[in-house]
């Protein structure tokens, strides 16, 4: 266990090294300059050059990388020329655009798309493994055909017209509800969960229509294995041999599953945050993807890339706990 | 009326899965009394696992169609309720499959397995129902059963496994023991003692046995009547002696005929005493998976241990070994399809052992290997004439044309139809399958071909059809053989000489006749003593012989000892 958290966390590590290297690489391929965009209109070639020594853009690439590297472990100093601001360690340095500080920007929404993956998570595993497991065990009658149908719908529907269409059943036309827009929990746990659940339910309806196909065929496959034989062959019931047997191995290809899907939107859900108004990572991302905004990029990309790392490390772990043939190492 | 002193009725069973095939049983009819026992007999597709199955109603999820009448131990089995089957399966019928690591959940402890049947059919609490399964795990032989009742399957050993799986038959004491092929899967050894240990548990409790096997050899030792079956029906029915000694039907005396023989007379051409491929102290070491803690050191797995031997031109050499004897690496090191770790080969005086991928590309065709598993050794997408083109492809120098008449050549040699060229492996039956692999082997004209375990996926009567080709086109092209099985009568049979494997290392290498009649390692000895003969009163006197081998105190189990304690 502990040779494998520590080969873990340096695996961890290297990648999300070679994550970052590669965002300064291609950042600087493109034929863009974000001084441009920051020094705005009526920009002449000598404010343009302060503005590229401000945001470093003026240096190598690799130096630019290296500072980088240095602020997030040692901190680093930003001089604008008139004066110098001190970024302690970890600095994933400022915005171009705001100014703000990347670290603040990015855990600021890191609560929104906790809240939301979250929440959605329970929901689809609840929705996606139940209706699987029904329509394993009802195969061939009408409910299984039904369910098979309505998965199909619900995983060829994109989420923003899901969303739309919740938002305009419960908000705009019934009015059960109010429009969403986020709450921290810390603040209002009612108001929080309010918020949330039409989008809960507009990403969990989505992503539960490939668990659902997921656990019936795993499902399936395991009641055909020998060893559910035998579990006939001694007189169990059909009951026991499918909760108590068949469902335990069929359920391990879900933990792999779910462990992408959780690491991926925890690092941003760009369409459900877009469609309900919500600031999280997703929006942020692309918003400095089209800003030129590396530092807040490099910010996003990190994490997001350390949340599918952390899942996948903990599938792991669930898997070697759900088997007893396969040990972490 | 019935008899109530029957246990198990079966008249005019039929099985048949869809309406278009025809029926895997038709018109079988058998009865079976309190603590008898009947051997099942018949190659695959014979319909023998089906009535085993159907004893236990386990037809009715798959849309089988069963028709007839089906009694056991007063329940109909086909006109029963769910309930009422459950009832009887596992708690007055078990049965006992053929591979039991498949057979058993492989996310459950051996122990709450067996716990489990018995909590289900008594109704008794957690804490007894463990110690019934440590009490007949215990029952079965496995040492130290408290503990190892805790382990999962994968811990076990095949002859464990199959031992648990045994004790979990037992759990509720049932009437009657359904054993479906229980021992093919294992080593010789490992299956003389669960078929005793069968034996002694049926004297003790004085269950029925119905026992499934395409191995008469099987049967002639364990149950008092034997019922040939062939294509769903009964050829013949009586005591194991009367059948086996003397059959009344052609076809159970063909079946007889095919089944290998420590005794029977066999004759092999006088071999040179030229040397075609020598060994000398070869090893071949795999890192062990790894097992100590953070900072200890991996073990070495030494699957070939210092082996030396040589290959004659023109001979057979035997291989025999059980399961991780490292035999079948042994195989693929002769013909360098794995590279040594240390040790010497020559084939004709140019050095394998050490020679780069590169050099070894003239001595290939020279050098071919034959595979256990014709299924997985041919490629399924590829047709059969395809796959015995390749390597003369791979020689090229041939048009089109040229490659499909040679390689219809070769299958009309091996004894397939030239125009199966176009067929693919899923069309052929195991036997078809095992001689394309032949012609494949055979296309380049090798001087030597490796045979692993060439004919032990197949039934008794293919098995000897293989064993004559293989002879056959040894004369006609000068073979040299290296033949390696675990079933000592088959290597009896082919070879001229000899090696015994045991722990990657020949304990005993001779000419057969020597070894079989005057083997010298105690190990040999007990590999003979394990091999089932089809006489039944030739089968008591083993049967007694082998008691007494184990009334001398055993070792007491180290952690060294543990890889090789078999079952």
């Amino acid at each position: 266990m502990i040779r494998f958290l520590l080969r873990r966390t340096v695996s961890t590590l290297l990648v999300l090294l070679a994550m970052s290297a590669v965002i300064y690489v291609v950042f600087f391929a493109a034929p863009h300059d974000p001084a441009v965009l920051v020094c705005g209109k009526g920009c002449d070639g000598a404010r343009l050059a302060v503005v590229r020594h401000k945001l470093g853009t003026d240096l190598p690439v690799w130096e630019q990388y290296w500072q980088f590297l240095h602020g997030l472990v040692a901190g680093r100093s930003f001089d604008s020329g008139t004066d110098v601001t001190r970024c302690a360690a970890p600095c994933l340095g400022y915005s171009f655009q705001t100014d703000q500080p990347v670290l603040q920007m990015v855990t600021q929404r890191i609560p929104v798309d906790f809240s939301l993956t979250v929440g959605a998570m329970v929901l689809w595993l609840l929705l996606g493994v139940g209706t699987g497991l029904l329509s394993a065990l009802r195969r061939g009658r009408f409910a299984e055909r039904a369910l098979t149908a309505l998965t199909l719908a619900g995983m060829s529907t994109p989420v923003f017209l899901i969303g739309l269409m919740l938002v305009m059943l419960f908000c705009a036309s019934l009015q059960w509800m109010p429009f969403p827009s986020y709450t921290a929990f810390t603040d209002d746990p009612a108001q929080w969960a309010a918020n949330l659940v039409l989008p809960w339910f507009s990403l969990a309806l989505i992503i539960s229509a490939a668990y659902a196909r997921m656990t019936r065929s795993s499902l399936l496959e395991t009641l055909a294995e020998d060893h559910i034989r035998t579990n006939r062959a001694y007189g169990l019931s059909e009951r026991r041999i499918v909760f108590g047997h068949a469902l335990r191995g069929a359920l391990v290809p879900v933990v792999t599953m779910l462990a992408i899907d959780v690491g991926q939107i925890l690092g941003g859900a760009m369409l459900t945050e877009s469609v309900f108004g919500f600031d999280g990572l997703g929006r942020l991302l692309v918003n400095s993807v089209n800003q030129i905004d590396l530092p807040v990029v490099v910010g996003v990309t990190l994490f997001a890339g350390f949340f599918i790392v952390i899942a996948n490390a903990a599938a792991d772990v669930l898997y070697a706990l759900a088997d007893p043939r396969v040990s972490v190492a | 009326m019935t008899d109530r002193r029957k246990l198990v009725e079966v008249s005019q069973l039929r099985v048949a899965f869809g309406a278009g095939a025809p029926p895997a049983v038709d018109g079988l009819s058998f009865e079976l009394g309190a603590g008898e026992s009947l051997g099942l007999v018949g190659e695959s597709g014979s319909g023998k696992s089906t009535v085993a199955l159907a004893l236990l109603g386990l037809h009715r999820a798959g849309g089988a169609e069963v028709t007839g009448t089906v009694r056991v131990d007063g329940t109909d089995v086909l006109g029963a309720t769910e309930a009422e089957l459950r009832a009887l399966r596992g708690a007055r019928a078990a049965m006992v499959f053929q591979d039991p690591l498949s057979a058993l959940d492989p996310y459950w402890t051996i122990g709450d397995q067996i716990a489990e049947v018995h909590r289900v059919h008594t109704g008794s609490t957690r804490r007894a129902a463990r110690d019934r399964a440590v009490e007949v795990l215990d029952r079965v032989g496995i040492p130290d059963a408290a503990k190892r009742a805790r382990a999962h399957p994968h811990e076990f050993s095949g002859g464990m496994r199959q031992r648990a799986l045994i004790a979990m038959a037992l759990a509720c004491s049932p009437k009657l023991l359904i054993a479906d092929e229980p021992t093919t899967a294992l080593d010789v050894t490992v299956q003389a003692q669960i078929l005793d240990l069968l034996h002694e548990l049926r004297a003790e409790h004085g269950m029925a046995l119905l026992l499934v096997t395409h191995d008469l050899g099987v049967v002639a030792g364990n149950t008092d009547r034997v019922l040939v079956m062939r294509d769903g029906r009964a050829v013949e029915h009586g005591r194991v002696a009367g059948v086996l000694g003397a059959p009344r039907e052609p076809y159970t005396r063909e079946l007889l005929a095919a089944v290998p023989r420590l005794d029977s007379p066999r004759e092999r051409p006088a071999p040179s005493a030229d040397v075609l491929l020598s060994v000398t102290d070869l090893h071949r070491h795999y890192p062990a998976p790894e097992r100590a803690g953070l900072f200890g050191a991996r073990a070495k797995l030494r699957a070939v241990d210092g082996v030396t031997l040589d290959v004659r031109r023109g001979e057979t050499l035997g291989v025999v070994g059980e399961s991780g004897s490292g035999k079948s690496t042994l195989g693929r090191l002769l013909v360098r399809l794995d590279q040594p770790t240390s040790g010497g080969i020559r084939f004709e005086g140019a050095d394998l052992a050490h020679a780069s991928e590169r050099s070894l590309r003239p001595l290939r065709p020279d050098l071919q290997m034959v595979f256990q598993d014709p299924v997985s050794s041919l490629n399924p997408r590829r047709t059969v004439g395809e796959s015995v083109a390749d390597p003369l492809r791979v020689r090229g120098g041939r048009s089109g044309g040229q490659l499909r008449a040679e390689a219809g050549e070769l299958l009309e040699r091996v004894g397939l139809r030239p125009d199966w060229y176009h067929r693919y492996p899923h069309e052929l039956s195991g036997g078809q399958r095992q001689r394309v692999g032949i012609a494949r082997a055979l296309a380049l004209r090798p001087k030597l071909i490796v045979c692993d375990e060439p004919v032990s996926a197949l039934d008794v009567t293919t098995q000897a059809q293989v064993v004559r080709l293989l002879a056959g086109l040894q004369a006609e092209f000068g073979l040299t053989l290296v033949f390696i099985a675990h079933d000592l009568a088959v290597v009896r049979q082919v070879s001229d000489r000899v090696a015994v494997m045991r722990q990657g290392r020949i304990v005993e290498l001779g000419p057969v006749d020597e070894v079989y009649t005057a083997p010298q390692h105690p190990y040999t000895r007990t590999l003979l003593a394990a091999v089932p003969v089809l006489d039944p009163a030739e089968a008591d006197t083993r049967r007694a012989a082998r008691a007494a081998l184990r009334e001398v105190p055993r070792p007491a189990p180290s952690g060294e000892g543990r890889a090789l304690a078999g079952a």
